[in-house]
């Protein structure tokens, strides 16, 4: 039977992709409105029929009309705090219900509070909608894109979103080595390569070492807080300082009149790659309208700031790598906001080179994803020499004494990573032994992101200093980080309770899974359609197949004639939407074809095996449904 | 986060797990089946395959990391069970740990020491974050023939801090500080000379198949931890010539 195919997904700061292998090809899976791209926008709607979540495109309108319950670029908030969210807060309409320092934040859509990884799980479905729409099959496992430079906790956090949509991430990838990969794909020469990738929201820089089909990344580094969101604000505020001055109206405060504003300046933002100069033209509250030319020079005059924020991580990858900017063999433009003119010239001056942007600068990432999946899904004739190696991008260490911190397992080391401590008591007969675990290059764990708390309880009392702890560290090929102790002297694996910082635990993940599905009461139905087509695909392929065995000549011509009958009705029933129907007739087609089915079974296994189904006889022959079908769910013939 | 689930480690080392044929010890496959092991307790040197000598090819260390890279990476067993899944996750980060500690000069000579016994000094890197993880000030153990420079250098560099917080910059102690900096630093090169050296002196040692207790194998081992211990000393003076050259 052939196996479950794993899509690629970019979950972008503004636009989300889903895309896969169409063999040697990575293609990008477009959505039922034609587009490729889903804007990474939900919103929470209230109708008659009750409440509706929208995602992408049909989500975007509420953000002009009912701002207050939809939400974008909520990736910016994903593994975070309170207390290092207050400038997002000030430069984007986030309304935050009472979150506690520490605790996962919690965003306010209408009556609802949702959290990021909640809010990202629906952008999830909708791509994985959009993948099972295309496919006719279930898509449950996925290889999901992240920023080179996240950390822990907001790729943790992107796991859960996965998890709560129903999708098994086989592996994050970092988002340029992703594009690398998709880059790689086109030209398999050694060298070095540096990708450069701005995006809506993040900023990742990294350097790699290709050799034989080998992407083995040196150095990453980068900036989870900068990208074509910063350059829109920057074009908001002085349109909303313009406004106030002008026409006397302050409209900060107006989240309602701002979002065209937004479109106007991103619109405007767009024109000025291709133009030397654009309008703003905005109707604003009370009949006035906001109007203005802006031109290139001004436009990059007011971003250079922004972008020179790129300068230096982008050297302290280089140094980090230990490479001079003239051993660069290629350079790689990835991220929307790679399309600015000014954005190209100043990635030439870093590298000395023209860059390359022969791959749509939206799709790469996701186009890489899906190269991965096809890695993890055994490789074929391209991808079976690739292999990635990737780094952790920043330092872990755990807070010592005077609260500075000990670095255990230094950025830029290739993962998986692992390093070992050994911790002891400083009291007689204390039993429990608090880390306290960072992320982070600078010395002072207050300077940190904190990950999480371990209380490693259960040590034997012994007098202070006897004990012996021994506590791994492991980071795995996702970046994430896994903690296990022991303590040596009696041998005794020690229990960690983990307190993820900023994270949800796994049972708050859990019910929110079901809560997801119990809003998605529509996508669910939708769900055993698409697996009863599959069940139906495979049932009809089993019996075309039965009808070429030697047993099928020894039905009778009115057995022969039931199963056409039920054949025909089966195949009528997928057209439609009920699954129930679609049931009842596999059921009925599965009852018709009973006999067959055993008599195909005696002449393979010369015994009779009751109730024997065409699919199990199919698949007991050792011939399960192939081609032409290019999917079908592992275990489907024992769901019922 | 997530606790990594205890290692199933019921079976003997020297049976597959999957076709219960004999295996060799440490192996990373079964020879019969081809199945991965679980990982075994290894040092850095051994899971290469390589002698303790310090002289490396490192084009060959970088050839064989690949190689293993491609057997090992979790990527080759994302269809496996969740065993060999976390065994492959295990044994990637001995071999990306191994080849990290392998390919540098310093931290493979360091490693080498600490496998035979030696706790390195306070001035070792390792020695630095241990020091740092107890809250402890690190002590500073002055190499014998650099006391008296080291003095001299201590009250330029608390002369320049004093007379850069009266907001003045004394040149002729900054150009002092320059050239003490310039002499360091040819040390610090001479060092690495020196080192070489002793690698060479270590791996005839260790070609001559010397026991652990040799003497001739403890002479070398104890050489170079006292060119260690200068060198992270000079290397520690030079950084606080920077920091106050800079500030």
């Amino acid at each position: 039977m052939p196996e479950e195919r794993i899509v690629g997904i970019d979950l972008g700061t503004t636009n989300s992709l889903v895309a896969y292998m169409e063999g040697e090809t990575p293609v990008v899976i477009p959505g039922e409105d034609g587009s490729n791209l889903v804007p990474s926008v939900v919103a929470l709607t209230k109708g008659e029929s009750g409440e509706h979540i929208l995602v992408g495109n049909r989500a975007r309108k509420h953000l002009i009309e009912t701002p207050d319950r939809a939400i974008y670029s909520v990736k910016r908030l994903m593994g975070r705090g309170v207390e290092d969210v207050q400038h997002e807060l000030k430069l984007f309409p986030f309304r935050l219900d009472h979150t506690q320092p520490g605790e996962v934040l919690r965003i306010r859509l209408g009556e609802r509070t949702f959290t990021p990884p909640e809010i990202s799980a629906y952008v999830l479905l909708q791509l994985k909608a959009n993948a099972e729409r295309y496919f006719h099959a279930p898509i449950t496992k996925a290889v999901i894109t992240v920023p080179a430079y996240f950390n822990d906790a907001q790729r943790q956090a992107t796991k859960d979103a996965a998890r709560i949509a129903g999708i098994e991430v086989l592996r994050l990838v970092n988002e340029p080595t992703a594009a690398a990969l998709a880059y790689g794909l086109d030209k398999q020469k050694d060298g070095i390569i540096a990708v450069y990738d701005l995006g809506g929201g993040t900023f990742d820089i990294s350097i790699l070492k290709l050799h034989e089909g080998i992407f083995e990344v040196i150095a990453t580094n980068g900036d989870t807080h900068l990208g074509g969101d910063d350059i829109d604000n920057v074009l908001i505020g002085i349109a909303l300082e313009d406004i106030l001055g002008d026409m006397k109206l302050d409209l900060r405060r107006n989240g309602e009149a701002v979002q065209p504003i937004r479109k106007a300046v991103i619109d405007a933002k767009v024109a000025l790659s291709s133009q030397p100069s654009a309008k703003l033209d905005v109707a604003l509250p009370g009949g006035q309208r906001y109007q203005r030319e802006i031109t290139r020079e001004q436009f990059e005059e007011l971003i250079e700031p922004i972008i020179q924020k790129t300068v230096a991580p982008t050297k302290q990858a280089l140094a980090d790598a230990k490479i001079k900017p003239e051993d660069i063999d290629e350079t790689v433009l990835v991220g929307g906001s790679t399309r600015i003119p000014r954005v190209r010239a100043l990635v030439k001056e870093l590298f000395r080179r023209e860059p390359h942007t022969e791959l749509n600068p939206d799709e790469v990432v996701a186009l890489g994803a899906a190269v991965q999946a096809q890695i993890l899904a055994g490789g074929s004739k391209t991808t079976e020499d690739m292999l990635l190696l990737d780094v952790t991008p920043l330092s872990l260490g755990i807070e010592a004494m005077g609260g500075v911190v000990a670095k255990i397992i230094h950025r830029n080391s290739t993962v998986p990573a692992s390093a070992t401590e050994h911790f002891t008591t400083a009291v007689e007969g204390q039993t429990n032994v608090a880390i306290h675990v960072l992320q982070g290059e600078r010395e002072l764990a207050s300077d940190c992101r904190s990950l999480a708390r371990f209380d490693l309880k259960g040590i034997p009392p012994m007098p202070a200093g006897m004990p012996r702890i021994e506590v791994k560290f492991l980071i795995d090929a996702n970046g994430i980080l896994h903690v296990s102790a022991r303590e040596q002297r009696s041998g005794k694996e020690a229990q960690i309770e983990v307190k993820p910082t900023y994270g949800l635990t796994d049972e708050q993940v859990e019910q929110m899974i079901i809560a997801s599905f119990d809003h998605a009461q529509e996508d669910f139905g939708k769900r055993q359609v698409i697996e009863a087509r599959v069940e139906a695909d495979n049932i009809l392929l089993a019996v075309a197949k039965g009808r070429k065995a030697p047993a099928w000549e020894q039905l009778t011509a009115d057995e022969k004639r039931r199963v056409d009958l039920l054949e025909i009705e089966l195949k009528e029933a997928t057209t439609g939407e009920d699954y129930k129907t679609i049931r009842a007739a596999i059921d009925a087609l599965n009852e018709g074809t009973m006999r067959l089915a055993e008599l195909m079974m005696d002449s393979a296994v010369s015994s009779a095996i009751q109730g024997k189904t065409m699919t199990g006889a199919d698949a007991e022959l050792g011939s399960g449904p192939t081609a032409p079908h290019p999917i079908a769910p592992a275990e489907f013939e024992h769901k019922r | 986060m997530h606790p990594v689930v205890p290692n199933p480690e019921t079976l003997s080392a020297q049976t597959c797990w999957s076709c219960l044929r004999e295996v060799e010890k440490a192996a990373h496959f079964c020879a019969h089946c081809r199945k991965l092991q679980p990982p075994a307790d290894s040092d850095y040197f051994s899971f290469f395959g390589l002698q303790r000598r310090l002289n490396i090819d490192l084009n060959a260390l970088e050839k064989e990391f690949y190689r293993l890279s491609r057997l090992l990476h979790p990527d080759v067993y994302a269809r496996a069970t969740p065993g060999e899944q976390q065994w492959s996750t295990q044994k990637s980060s001995l071999l990306n740990d191994a080849y990290r500690t392998l390919r540098d000069p310093i931290a493979r000579t360091e490693y080498l020491l600490e496998l035979e016994g030696v706790k390195l000094e306070e001035q070792s890197r390792a020695a630095t974050d241990e020091a740092r993880a107890h809250g402890t000030q690190k002590q500073q153990v002055v190499p014998p023939d650099l006391l008296e420079e080291v003095f001299e250098l201590n009250m330029q560099l608390e002369e320049m801090r004093m007379s850069k917080k009266m907001g003045e910059r004394d040149e002729q102690v900054a150009k002092d500080l320059e050239s003490a900096r310039s002499r360091f630093e040819q040390m610090l090169a001479a060092s690495n000379d020196e080192l070489r050296n002793l690698w060479n002196e270590w791996d005839q040692v260790i070609a001559a198949a010397a026991a652990a207790e040799d003497p001739q194998r403890v002479g070398v081992r104890d050489k170079m931890v006292a060119l260690l211990n200068r060198r992270s000393y000079v290397r520690n003076l030079v950084r606080d010539v920077n920091q106050t050259l800079e500030t």
